[in-house]
């Protein structure tokens, strides 16, 4: 445990990222199996334990120090596990603990009624930078900046092979991966999966420069097809039940029994999963109500039922077609579609165009009328690359709305922002009163920030724990990607995507916008 | 206990003398050299004759009207109150002040600490009716562990890149030279290079007597001479131009904020070294306990958590708010930490 929380540390506090990807290559090629193989499965989030939750570690640390306490010290250091780490009782005599594959197996294999008391022990026998690490394993929110793309590029280079052969074997592969590190070792073969069955990574889009990219593009060799607002998918249809998963690979079937139980065929497809009667699409705030459930409800089947608009097909029955043009995948997608016609699928169509320019007012007309998100543009000649390789698929967004809203509370962030004020709740005008449609926290320049954070704290007016209501005089331009009503909040509206565009410090705060401006935002269906 | 002689602004009302006032005042007790205790422009300062030399050395000799010195545990009777400074083991020279008059004791401890510091006088408890103390680490999240495993810990990542430079950012009064003699403590004997602004406090300090071995100035020497070395520079040149001279630097921190590692992070610092020459938690609450005051005032840092933890100990303690002294990013360089 030792050695990967030294590895833990480096990672957290080494701002190279070259030096990371040497530190975990050494990492996983000196510490033997399967202790490296766990590793790799904490740093990519694929490990997880079914009874040890924040919460339990929470209670756990409760058990031992005081709750105002506690929450004062949490508010101050912004991240649960180092708040734990740092404040559970220090010893000076520390012991190490077990080893990483040792600790996993006792996390897993306590009953539940004895966990508790395990934890304790555990937190008190090691130095500060193994309870740290310990508390990161067990809550299993790492926060230190890494991402599984970068363990992956670290693998890559320690058994010299390429990244997409590692992500091509990945999501059929379990901790604590013996199989993969024979093979990075060349010890073994390469990990036999079954295609069928298991997540194929996708391709995905660069967002269009208008300036720069337009002019170099001959609208020609482009497909456009509108940008659905909905989750990307991965259908996989074969022998037995289809298999539904996210864009990053999560098993998302429980939540869209409709979809699973009623789609056939033999195929890969790629779509975009939306919700709605009659399979056309409702709003973004419908399907979240049934992506907040791990198990949709008859309620939610029935008022929200989910369909997929498929766009693009990786596997016809057993033939792998990726590496075939993005004209002939689809060509080969329309046909299995019309052989196959079924309700809970249908094909996005393809918008015909002629000019970037008539592309432009298209793209502006749907953004008005119905609300699209933009536009995607795909190279014609393009094979279905895993990742988001240039060049190939781009996405032209509407330009974003905005409004002018004033900043009403501000909430200390967490993770790398932890002590600065710069989680923000704006509202605007309802009569004399200010009410508020959302919040924001991203945006602005790590400078503006700063100064950000200073402003807040001189003109704070009341302080409720972490957040801190304030002098209603600043002004946010803030954009938006779309607005609906909503029952949820207060003001009866709620943006989709906010964040905030400019800061005008400027602009005195009874310019701002008023309810009735916000509410014209929302399309009228 | 009778009213306390001594104002929540730190003025002792029989005598009209304030303790590290923020503003210039005709009489004033400086606790220690740091800037957010001594300024320049009182009329009289009563003081250590160490922090004398440190405010002369920083401020100039006409920092101040006139300066009085006084040792460690001489008691010195002004009008009806008598003032004795004891070591508050902070930094060299700094004390801690007590007070007494008509039987009733105070003890303004300015900053402390009571960890071993081969450059600062070692901290003395004295007991008395009301305690003011510090807070800059008052909340049970601050533990500091044994300055020596964090200076195994900056040697070790020194052996083990030899083509790196390791830039450690120190307060330059107090930090820097206790950094320094921390280093020779644990045998490392080679020069150490310093940041201009690091010079004339550490020429000081060997003046008096805090011995720090071979010192040479970072400052017009070669990237090649530098490399594999150790430097001493304040935590604002870390982030700065400075830093690029060297080949490869790695940026380490000695401060009791280094503990968290977010904020680590957050100041890019790679190696962070938790070495605080203020209390912790715990040796606050020790101070607390040990002194048998049974008032506390708390200034300077995290003032609720100590309130509240001494509250719920039958203390009567509160909160100073002496000036508008808040927690966040800023304050955590502004004092040596």
């Amino acid at each position: 445990m030792k050695r990967f929380a030294e590895l833990l540390e480096l990672l957290a506090l080494t701002p190279s990222r070259n030096r990371k990807i040497a530190a975990l290559s050494t990492y996983f090629r000196e510490v033997p199996d399967p202790d490296r193989g766990y590793a790799l499965a904490i740093l990519t989030g694929a490990l997880s334990f079914k009874n040890v939750k924040p919460a339990l570690l929470r209670e756990v640390v409760l058990d031992e120090v005081d709750p105002t306490l506690f929450g004062m010290s949490y508010d101050y250091v912004g991240d649960l596990g180092e708040t734990i780490a740092l404040i559970w009782p220090h010893q000076d005599e520390a012991e190490e603990l077990p080893s990483l594959s040792k600790l996993i197996d006792l996390l897993d294999t306590t009953p539940k009624a004895q966990l508790p008391q395990l934890i304790a022990g555990l937190l008190t026998r090691p130095s500060i930078n193994e309870r740290w690490a310990l508390v990161k394993l067990a809550t299993g929110a790492l926060r230190i900046g890494i991402s599984a793309r970068l363990a992956k590029t670290a693998l890559a280079d320690m058994g010299g092979k390429d990244l997409q052969d590692i992500e091509e074997v990945w999501h059929g592969l379990a901790p604590p991966y013996i199989d993969l590190f024979a093979w990075l070792e060349d010890r073994g073969s390469r990990p036999d999966i079954d295609h069928t069955a298991r997540f194929h990574p996708l391709m995905l889009s660069n967002p269009i420069d208008e300036a720069k990219d337009l002019a170099q593009l001959d609208p020609a060799d482009f497909a456009a097809e509108w940008k659905w607002d909905g989750i990307r998918v991965q259908l996989i249809l074969g022998n037995g039940r289809a298999s539904l998963f996210s864009r990053t690979g999560d098993d998302v079937a429980a939540a869209f029994p409709d979809i699973v139980d009623n789609t056939f065929g033999n195929a890969v497809l790629d779509g975009e999963l939306l919700v709605g009667a009659d399979r056309t699409p409702s709003t973004f705030n419908d399907l979240q109500q049934r992506l907040n459930r791990k198990v949709a409800t008859q309620r939610h089947l029935a008022e929200h039922p989910a369909f997929i608009r498929v766009y693009d097909m990786l596997f016809d029955g057993d033939d792998d077609i990726r590496t075939l043009p993005w004209a002939e995948r689809r060509a080969r997608l329309s046909d299995w579609l019309q052989n196959n016609p079924q309700s809970r699928l249908d094909l996005s169509e393809v918008i015909t165009f002629d000019s970037w320019d008539t592309l432009a007012r298209i793209r502006r007309q749907g953004a008005d009328e119905h609300g699209h998100e933009g536009v995607m543009l795909k190279l014609k000649s393009s094979p279905y690359v895993p990742g988001r390789p240039k060049g190939l698929w781009f996405k032209w967004k509407r330009d974003p709305n905005v409004l002018d809203a004033i900043l009403m509370y501000a909430q200390r962030g967490h993770g790398k922002r932890s002590s600065y004020y710069s989680d923000y709740t704006f509202g605007v005008w309802k009569g004399n009163e200010i009410v508020p449609i959302g919040k924001a926290y991203f945006g602005f320049t790590d400078e503006e920030l700063r100064r950000l954070d200073k402003w807040v704290r001189a003109n704070t007016t009341q302080a409720f724990g972490p957040v801190r209501e304030v002098r209603k005089e600043l002004v946010f331009e803030v954009a938006f990607d779309s607005a609906q009503s909503s029952q949820r909040h207060k003001s009866g509206v709620a943006l989709r995507f906010p964040r905030i565009n400019r800061i005008r410090w400027d602009k005195p705060a009874v310019e701002a916008a008023t309810l009735s401006d916000v509410q014209a935002f929302i399309p009228a269906t | 206990m009778a009213a306390p002689f001594l104002e929540r602004n730190l003025r002792i009302t029989p005598i009209d003398t304030f303790i590290d006032p923020p503003q210039p005042r005709d009489r004033a007790i400086i606790t220690h050299g740091h800037a957010d205790h001594a300024r320049s422009g009182h009329g009289s300062v009563l003081a250590t004759p160490d922090t004398i030399a440190i405010m002369k050395t920083r401020y100039g000799e006409t920092c101040a009207g006139s300066f009085q010195a006084l040792d460690y545990g001489e008691p010195l009777q002004i009008g009806p109150v008598t003032v004795t400074l004891f070591p508050a083991g902070h930094i060299l020279g700094s004390a801690q002040v007590l007070m007494e008059h008509r039987g009733q004791r105070i003890v303004v401890t300015g900053d402390y600490k009571r960890l071993d510091d081969r450059t600062a006088q070692p901290f003395e408890l004295v007991r008395c009716d009301l305690l003011v103390t510090e807070a800059t680490f008052g909340l049970p999240v601050f533990q500091h562990p044994d300055p020596a495993i964090e200076t195994a810990r900056l040697l070790r990542s020194r052996a083990h890149q030899p083509d790196r430079s390791h830039v450690i950012g120190c307060y330059a009064l107090g930090k820097a030279q206790r950094m320094i003699s921390l280093i020779r403590e644990a045998g490392y004997d080679a020069p150490i290079y310093l940041h201009g602004a690091m010079v004339r406090l550490c020429d000081l300090y060997e003046q008096r007597g805090v011995p720090l071995g071979e010192l040479r100035p970072a400052t017009g020497t070669s990237k090649a001479e530098l490399t594999g070395q150790i430097i001493i520079a304040p935590p604002s040149a870390l982030k700065d131009r400075w830093s690029r001279r060297l080949a490869d630097p790695v940026l380490a921190m000695a401060s009791g904020w280094m503990s968290v590692k977010q904020r680590a992070r957050q100041s890019l610092v790679e190696l962070p070294l938790i070495i605080s020459d203020h209390c912790d938690w715990n040796e606050l609450n020790q101070t607390i306990s040990d002194c048998g005051a049974e008032r506390i005032w708390v200034t300077h840092g995290r003032e609720d958590a100590l309130v509240y933890h001494c509250q719920s100990q039958g203390l009567i303690a509160e909160p100073l708010s002496i000036q508008a002294y808040e927690d966040g990013p800023e304050d955590d360089e502004g004092d040596g930490g």
